[in-house]
């Protein structure tokens, strides 16, 4: 053994450097464990765009299509339903879809393409349950309001443009995805004219 | 040659040394009441869960396509399977009923203040894997519960301004909650949150020997050896273990070898326990609805939501708080917050005395206060959300943070009673 003093400037140096080259080592390691999260391929692939009929679709009727695991609503609204989206906005939250839940081409009163189909995720924006279509009873949800969407999680309601109404716990009207018009008879979920 | 051969053993292994330490000269107060039970049972629930546990990995398929079969299969042509998943499902009840009542006792008598702020983190750490454990493992049978519960929960991390999203989509590893989100909740609940937990059970238990068990009293039994402490007949009739007296400069009175008083007793505890465990076992596996919920008996739908989604009761008090909050990042917060200010209890109490006992009036009224609103918001979580129920959740969620402002204020000058001289 040396009797030689210890060089204390020296050895903080070796110590500090030392702590700092592991420290890169770890957080380097760690990139594999925290990536290894994230979606895989085979996920990314099942989250591509799908395709629905809506040739056979009645007036007031709702299918639902699997996106990305999410049911996405379709729904043929009649005429009257269409008017009396007009009648409640003093009751909706964000009557106007300020909030950016839908592509530009849906920020409208019907929130849609085409005024009579609807297209929306049918999650509740609030904690990702499904809402219940009420096509007419709802006026026991809303007074005065004969459609809607209601949830049975925590009671959040839209109305049949998807607009959230106020004092529930949504915070935001439901979600538009971005689709677009194959033909008259076809719509494609999960893709757009800006995104092709 | 057995004798040769243990000391052979202590002499690399001190391990009758360390038993000694922590059993058989572990000085305990000589008061516990039947509060005192829920700690060890604790670990009993916690063993069960454990082995129960790894008999089912045996036969359950952690998949989306094979979990709800796996599992209907281990209830219907395993030999004891349905035993074997009624004693961890009842099992996984039972270990928040026994948790809760551990905690309630540590807030009566005042165990988490000085010196034992370190030994309470640590079992408001346990609690926070164990909630993380339960909700994990709620989800791997698969059935809509299952599925609606992650839904909600992981929608909770979704709140979170601008990381929200993104933060959802690498819990879940997919746009939805999906057999990547099943492996992985899998591979966390029976790996590595288990892991988690003995160790975390371990320094419980370290940092509880370090500074000693509190008692219904709430008074030291370890006093300043300063020629004014008399050890009583009883007292010297009992060697503890000397790092306990510190080399003569503390001075032990009113306390029992932990071994065999405690061990006996808690035999009492385990076998009233396991009466009851049992009952529930054989008559009522799904505890009526709230230990397995109805709508789980279908398997995972992720296009259709159950007409009310609750979670099991141990999470619905909190539930309530993040629900009468009309705004989910906000309701998020308070719910976090909930947990939160147990934690910082041993530091929201300001008051010198410790237990209930000796304590104001006012402190009296406000912990009862705390269970009633605990327990009411507990009730509100499993009911649909009505605005009158949403009210009440409210109302409640308010008395509840009520609770722990109050105490933050009166404690500091508590008008309180003498404390005894030695344990009663």
């Amino acid at each position: 053994m040396s009797n030689a003093p210890v060089d204390q400037g020296r050895r903080r140096f070796l110590t500090i450097a030392t702590s700092v080259v592991g420290g890169v080592g770890a957080v380097g390691a760690a990139v594999p464990f925290i990536a290894s999260w994230n979606p895989s391929e085979k996920a990314k692939q099942a989250g591509a765009a799908v395709s629905a009929d809506i040739s056979k679709l009645e007036p007031g009727q709702l299918i639902r299509v699997e996106w990305r695991g999410k049911p996405v609503w379709i729904v043929k609204r009649p005429q009257a339903m269409l008017e009396a989206l007009a009648n409640h906005e003093d009751k909706l939250r964000d009557p106007e879809s300020v909030v950016p839940q839908q592509p530009a081409y849906a920020q409208n009163r019907h929130r849609s393409k085409k005024p009579e189909i609807f297209v929306a995720v049918g999650i509740c924006t609030h904690l990702g349950c499904s809402p219940s279509y009420l096509p007419d009873d709802f006026s026991a949800q809303v007074e005065g309001v004969s459609s809607g969407f209601f949830c049975p999680c925590h009671g959040s309601k839209f109305d049949m443009a998807g607009r959230v109404f106020q004092s529930v716990p949504a915070p935001s009207n439901l979600q538009i995805p971005p689709y677009m018009y194959v033909d008259d008879n076809t719509i494609v979920i999960g893709e757009d004219e800006g995104t092709v | 040659m057995f004798k040769n051969l243990m000391s052979w053993i202590e002499y690399r292994l001190p391990f009758m040394e360390k038993m000694n330490l922590h059993v058989m000269q572990y000085p305990a107060p000589k008061n516990f009441n039947f509060w005192y039970f829920f700690g060890s049972l604790a670990m009993l629930v916690l063993v069960n869960q454990i082995l129960t546990g790894i008999w089912l990995t045996m036969n359950y398929v952690p998949s989306a396509d094979g979990a709800f079969a796996s599992v209907e299969y281990i209830m219907r042509d395993v030999d004891y399977g349905w035993l074997l998943r009624y004693m961890h499902s009842t099992g996984a009840s039972a270990f928040f009923v026994v948790v809760y009542l551990h905690m309630l006792r540590g807030m009566m008598y005042g165990s988490y203040q000085k010196p034992r702020e370190l030994l309470w983190i640590f079992g408001m750490l346990i609690f926070l894997v164990l909630m993380a454990e339960a909700f994990m493992g709620y989800l791997l049978p698969w059935g809509q519960m299952s599925f609606w519960g992650a839904q909600v929960i992981i929608g909770i991390f979704g709140t979170i301004p601008f990381i929200g999203e993104d933060l959802t989509l690498w819990i879940r590893g997919d746009y939805v909650i999906s057999g990547a989100t099943l492996n992985r909740f899998f591979a966390l609940h029976v790996i590595a949150l288990p892991l988690v937990l003995v160790i975390l059970v371990f320094l419980h238990i370290m940092a509880l020997h370090e500074v000693g068990s509190n008692n219904p009293d709430g008074i030291e039994i370890k006093k300043d050896n300063d020629g004014t402490v008399e050890q009583t007949e009883a007292d010297k009739k009992f060697t503890f273990h000397q790092y306990f007296t510190r080399g003569g400069k503390k001075i032990i009175v009113d306390a029992i070898p932990f071994h065999p008083y405690y061990t006996v007793k808690d035999m009492v505890g385990v076998a009233g326990f396991l009466l009851v465990f049992a009952w529930v076992i054989f008559f009522f596996p799904e505890g009526g609805g709230f230990f397995l919920e109805p709508p789980n008996f279908e398997p995972a739908n992720p296009l259709k939501t159950p007409a009310h989604i609750a979670p099991v009761w141990y999470f619905t008090p909190f539930y309530a708080i993040l629900r009468a909050i009309p705004h989910p990042f906000m309701g998020a917060v308070a719910m976090f917050a909930a947990i939160l200010a147990l934690a910082l209890l041993p530091w929201l109490d300001r008051g010198k005395v410790r237990s209930v006992r000796y304590r104001s009036s006012l402190h009296k009224i406000n912990l009862v206060n705390f269970c009633v609103s605990f327990v009411a918001l507990g009730v509100l979580g499993v009911l649909p959300a009505t605005p009158t129920y949403t009210l009440l959740s409210q109302t409640f969620s308010f008395t509840y943070f009520g609770f722990f402002v109050l105490l933050f204020f009166y404690s500091k000058n508590e008008a309180t009673k003498p404390l005894p001289v030695r344990l009663t």
